[in-house]
């Protein structure tokens, strides 16, 4: 007869730290503060100057940072709860980024490649935006949760085609769009000297945090996370609920093309948004949640994705080439994964017993 | 493939019902390159009869041979290696840079081209085998590490074209008898490939041997087939999944010099989306995802497949670029699905045996 | 040793942090034997399987197998590598074969010394041990087109073809429909004959009345004793596998609460059930404040009864009134919306949501039958959390702590405190008091008798015979996946209930 359970392992002041999940992506971005502190104190400094358009702006490496890593803040969101939900990662955001700016360039400028004014609402084009990626979202969701593909081969699919159907709706033309009132999405909006993007993704961020407060997505999608079995016999349908995380993906995905087509008041199918995938996978990881799924924090994935967006413009003033960074980033993700995988933490928490074995060994003598 | 009709079926459906998944598979795969390529033939007539059309073809895709090989060996042990086509561009941009910048000698260029394919394999077997991390994630970090390196070992694309050595390599054409054709001015022109195209076949041909008489080949299926069952029935998961992994860097790398040879510069740019390709080949071409089934010469026409569909889209008329990219992703999503209906079936079907 | 004995273990001990499996426990196999071993969950009897496989390390005691030259010979075995080479083989219910294989290769694969296979000399040699073990299938057809009774069978071709001397069924029947169950056993007769000693794990009583020669009976990890099949009838096997005696079972029946029936309709009634796990099709209904129960062995299909009631396993038959009013219920959720709830047996697998913390466990259910666009607030939720961790006695450290950091009973008490917080009408409690502390399981009971004179209707299922005495005014009996009979009032005894369970004589009088 089991007497009684055997005692909780005292968990270490370390451990006890980093099972605060958002405690890795501060500690992340402290560690590039101080580096760059060092290494040049003027990084931070930040300026009042005023733009092409006469508007009064802020300026810096500061404003910089969370002016570019603001689509990634918001795809971070999206890829947390596919994340936590499906037990794997999108990686056609990239190309559904593509496909998204693609429709609403498209719905903007009518068909023609530099039209004079604007062809439709901007808020027409958005929503047409958002309705095509959600539907690529809905396409993907269906693969993973009704075919039972692995969602990273799932996503494959979008991956391979995506740049290619953004290119069709356009007819592989390059078409500009007129006027100002498209550039302040990706630019400042006239008054407030705080880039636009960021307030994009602050809303987001708002928006989330109350669907999160008003409805149970937060609970029914980690219930799914960690245990499918026990979430259907609670009345879940894990399925629809998988699927919805990747619908909402989509509603990020949109978003995050509205700001990049903006940034340049057009489209480029091959470069726009490349390798951002990855760069949100490594948000997602760095906010501390696990890659298999279960319990998630919004909060340190879109902190995770301003500390990515950090490194990069770090190793930028180190006069690292754009197109070398995947490299610098690949040995990021590397150590990560390699200090996350359960094997390597039974070997250090092994190691760690080693070293205090008076502790360990008086507790299991007594269980 | 019982699963997929009654047991005690009437005698016609018997045989079928006896094939295995990765013959059935292999079959469809086979039947679906000939009916495309006679439909191409019938409709399309121009080019597709003269066999060096098709010849061109796999001369030009020798190297996805070889990389779609790899591919297949990783995923019958039930894993996955994104990385190829990065250690592809990362192996020309290196052998261009030496050949041409630093005058080096082939030989030397050729072990180069393995030792890095050979390292990648190593380290990306060691992290997924005896570290448990997902193959998906080590080697998407992989290929992200293979591109960036690719720009810092040179940024800007390079042609070769000093190295004479090289540049005689790169020109020989092997003659094939018989399948030369005779132009309209009675010229006898012979048929010939490249010389990539004897290494992808050669590599074909070791790699279904070891498939289909090693031990090694067969401790692959198994422990795609079933992690837990191949540990109980004596086999060294971890050892088999390492080897996996590093067959499949070396071939990258051996893929990535036969590439060099055939395009005979380097570029970041180069091999973008091998992967991807090898991928889609590797299944379209029977083997599946999950693990467990699969066969290089049902890769080998997955390839063929793959190069002639887009031959084939590009005949019709819809040269644009982005039609390459929907016809894969189109092919490959049926595969998928064709796939996940089979896996769908079997529970199905071995749920009834248990209940009956 | 005994002379025809090939194998015997003396004096197993074996424990796991806080649990004793083994102790003391002895075990005698000779050639060409069948031998039964018998005992309910949690007897011991899968871990001295373990043990003998070499899955588990022994911590005391000593195996002895007698060699191929008939001589005596004590061995460790650490890894199951290692029992094979001792000639001890085993087949699991879950097959460990490689379903994507031919039959050759997965009785070659793994052996042999050679790097290279022989695809004709194998399929030779597996078409002639086929055929000499009368298994009537091809060597090249692929596993995964076999029924599950051929692959068995192909895993046992395989033990023999390593000259095991020693073979281990571990519940190999419970997939298998009866001819297939009937090709298994001439297998093992023929095997029998030809010397090979077979241990066989079975919880389908006629099964083992069929085959087997002996009986050793474990009970919470201690060895109740061997017998000779014809020397234990089926009742005393029974008994002896409960642990109670039958002549002293006439007195433990305590005071049952006598339920009396209304005229009322009953709050659930279901005619002509049954579901996709195979379950003959089964009545059954419950009236406000009644406690009734299914009782039989473990794998008579009790569980998968509620299972079909819940709407957890795909419905695929049969009609369902809830008080009177015809309900569809074909997934959980409809279940759940009729006011019904379900602590389901398998606690880990099914009932806690592992990384969540004990709050987000208690409100789930709720949560999900309030809908999805109105959540409780945390400061509501940690309300209700707190009032159920109060009234059940939780021991957590907060409502914060993820409830897989609790114990098994205070895990028990979340769930069941998840399904209280749904107010239901009718609570299915499968097993909640299995591996959990003897505090708990009063405390579950008390809150079992405690709920029905409030009004809910209970069904609750439990492998000790006398929780289910203590608290079921009636009792479902189940034999082999089909429900065989009825007990209320003065039936509600040791006796009857083992004898129906048996399956002696249908009048329980």
């Amino acid at each position: 007869m089991p007497s009684k359970m055997p005692s909780q392992p005292k968990t270490s002041f370390w451990a006890r730290l980093f099972s605060h999940q958002i405690v890795i992506p501060i500690l992340a971005l402290l560690l590039l503060a101080i580096f760059n502190l060092i290494s040049d104190p003027t990084f931070f400094s930040i300026t009042l100057g005023h733009n092409s358009s006469g508007n009064a702006v802020l300026s810096g490496n500061l404003i910089s940072i969370i002016d570019s890593g603001s689509e990634l803040a918001i795809l971070a969101i999206g890829m947390t709860l596919v994340t936590a939900a499906s037990g794997g990662q999108d990686i056609s955001v990239g190309a559904a980024i593509a496909i998204a700016g693609s429709a609403m360039v498209r719905v903007l400028c009518g068909g023609e490649s530099s039209p004079t004014e604007l062809k439709a609402p901007i808020i027409v084009a958005f929503l047409i935006g958002v309705a095509v990626a959600m539907f690529f979202g809905a396409f993907n969701g269906t693969l993973v949760a009704y075919f039972k593909i692995q969602p990273m081969v799932a996503t494959l699919i979008l991956f391979t085609a995506g740049r290619s159907i953004a290119a069709w709706i356009n007819n592989n033309e390059l078409p500009i769009v007129p006027g100002e009132d498209f550039k302040v999405f990706g630019g400042y909006i006239p008054g407030i000297p705080i880039p636009a993007p960021f307030l994009i993704a602050i809303v987001c961020f708002i928006v989330t945090w109350l669907i999160m407060k008003f409805t149970n997505l937060g609970l029914y999608v980690q219930s799914v996370g960690v245990n499918e079995k026990t979430s259907r016999l609670n009345g879940l349908n894990p399925e629809l609920i998988k699927l919805m995380t990747y619908v909402f993906l989509g509603v990020c995905v949109a978003v995050a093309a509205l700001i990049k087509v903006s940034r340049i008041s057009s489209i480029n199918y091959s470069v726009i948004a490349k390798d951002i995938e990855m760069d949100a996978i490594l948000a997602v990881a760095l906010g501390g949640n696990a890659l298999g799924g279960g319990k998630f924090s919004i909060g340190a994935s879109v902190l995770g994705a301003y500390v990515i967006q950090f490194l990069t413009t770090t190793l930028y003033k180190l006069e690292v080439s754009a197109v070398a960074l995947p490299a610098y980033k690949a040995v990021v993700v590397i150590i990560l994964v390699v200090l996350s995988a359960p094997t390597v933490r039974e070997k250090l928490s092994r190691l760690g017993k080693k070293l205090r074995p008076d502790k360990h060994g008086a507790e299991a003598s007594k269980a | 493939m019982s699963f997929l009709f009654k047991r005690n079926q009437p005698g016609f459906l018997k045989k079928p019902g006896k094939m295995t998944d990765t013959n059935l598979l292999t079959t469809i795969t086979i039947v679906v390159f000939l009916v495309m390529y006679l439909c191409a033939i019938v409709f399309l007539k121009e080019g597709f009869l003269k066999p060096q059309t098709m010849l061109n073809l796999i001369s030009t895709n020798s190297y996805l041979i070889i990389l779609a090989c790899g591919m297949s060996l990783v995923m019958i042990t039930g894993g996955i290696d994104i990385s190829v086509g990065g250690v592809t561009a990362l192996v020309s941009m290196c052998c261009a840079v030496y050949l041409e910048n630093n005058g080096g000698s082939v030989p030397v260029a050729i072990l180069m081209s393995v030792g890095i394919g050979l390292a990648f394999g190593l380290v990306q077997g060691f992290l997924v085998a005896y570290l448990d991390i997902q193959p998906f994630i080590v080697t998407l970090a992989g290929m992200f590490f293979a591109r960036g390196m690719t720009t810092i070992v040179n940024a800007n694309p390079i042609n070769v074209t000093s190295n004479e050595s090289f540049m005689s390599l790169k020109d020989t054409r092997i003659i094939i008898p018989l399948l030369g054709s005779t132009t309209k001015k009675g010229k006898y022109i012979p048929a010939t490939i490249e010389i990539g195209v004897i290494v992808a076949l050669v590599i074909v041909a070791v790699l279904f041997v070891m498939l289909k008489w090693s031990k090694l080949g067969r401790s692959f299926y198994a422990v795609g087939g079933n992690r837990q069952s191949a540990l109980m029935l004596g086999i060294n998961v971890r050892r088999t999944t390492f080897i996996s992994h590093v067959l499949c860097g070396l071939l990258a790398g051996i893929g990535g010099f036969v590439y060099f040879m055939h395009i005979g510069s380097g570029s970041p740019a180069h091999a973008s989306g091998a992967e991807m390709n090898a991928i889609a080949s590797s299944i379209i071409g029977g083997t599946m995802l999950t693990g467990g089934v699969g066969n290089i010469i049902g890769t080998l026409f997955g390839v063929l497949s793959l190069v002639l569909i887009q031959n084939i889209v590009s005949s019709i008329g819809l040269d644009q670029a982005w039609w390459t990219g929907i016809t894969i992703a189109a092919m490959l999503c049926i595969f998928l699905i064709i796939q996940s209906i089979i896996i769908a079936h079997r529970k199905k079907a071995n749920k009834a045996a248990g209940a009956a | 040793m005994r002379d025809k004995a090939i194998l015997e273990m003396r004096g197993i001990y074996k424990s796991f942090p806080g649990v004793k499996a083994l102790q003391n426990v002895d075990f005698t196999l000779c050639a060409g034997e069948i031998h039964a071993l018998m005992g309910e969950n949690g007897a011991g009897k899968s871990t001295l399987i373990k043990v003998l496989t070499g899955v588990h390390i022994k911590d005391e005691g000593k195996i002895s197998i007698r060699t191929k030259d008939g001589q005596e010979q004590e061995v460790q075995i650490h890894s199951p590598q290692e029992a094979q080479r001792n000639g001890i083989s085993t087949v699991y219910q879950e097959i460990s074969l490689c379903p994507n294989l031919s039959v050759a290769e997965n009785i070659f694969l793994g052996r042999g010394d050679s790097a290279f296979v022989s695809w004709k000399k194998m399929n030779k040699r597996a078409g002639e041990l086929l055929q000499n073990l009368g298994i009537g299938v091809k060597p090249t057809d692929q596993l995964a087109s076999c029924s599950i009774a051929v692959q068995q069978m192909v895993a046992i071709a395989r033990a023999v073809d390593m000259e095991c001397r020693v073979l281990i069924l571990d519940e190999p029947t419970s997939s298998l429909d009866d001819s297939e169950v009937a090709k298994l056993f001439k297998l093992m007769r023929d095997l029998k004959s030809r010397g090979v000693g077979i241990i066989f794990v079975t919880h389908f009583l006629d099964q083992v009345y069929e085959v087997c020669d002996k009986i050793t009976v474990l009970r919470d990890g201690t060895l109740v004793g061997e017998y000779e099949i014809e020397t234990l009838p089926r009742v005393q096997l029974v008994s002896k596998m409960l642990g109670k005696e039958l002549d002293d079972m006439a007195d433990i029946k305590e005071d049952v609460p006598e339920f009396k029936a209304t005229d009322e309709l009953p709050v659930y009634e279901g005619k002509g059930l049954c579901s996709s796990e195979g379950i003959s099709p089964f009545d059954f209904h419950i009236r406000r404040g009644e406690v009734n129960g299914f009782t039989g062995l473990l794998g008579s299909g009790r569980s998968e009864c509620v299972r079909t009631i819940f709407g957890a396993d795909k419905v695929t038959g049969g009609t369902v009134k809830m008080n009177g009013k015809t309900v569809k219920i074909n997934k959980p959720k409809d279940a759940m919306k009729n006011g019904i709830g379900y602590l389901p047996e398998d606690r880990k697998r099914d009932g806690i949501v592992g990384d969540l913390s004990v709050r987000d466990n208690i409100i789930l259910a709720l949560q999900v039958k309030t809908g999805f666009f109105k959540p409780f607030s945390k400061a509501k939720a940690t309300e209700f959390a707190n009032e159920y961790i109060k009234l059940l006695e939780i021991k957590t450290a907060s409502v914060n702590t993820p409830i897989k950091s609790l114990s098994g009973g205070n895990q028990q008490k979340v769930i069941l405190a998840r399904w209280l917080l749904t107010n239901p009408e009718y609570l299915i409690l499968d097993e909640p008091t299995r591996g959990i502390d003897v505090g708990t399981k009063i405390a579950i009971q008390k809150l079992v008798l405690k709920l029905a004179s409030e009004g809910m209707s209970v069904t609750f299922i439990s492998s000790e015979t006398d929780e289910m005495l203590r608290t079921c005014s009636r009792l479902l009996v189940m034999r082999d996946r089909k429900l065989v009979g009825e007990l209320t009032g003065s039936q509600l005894t040791q006796n009857t209930i083992m004898n129906t369970i048996a399956g002696g004589d249908k009048n329980a009088e």
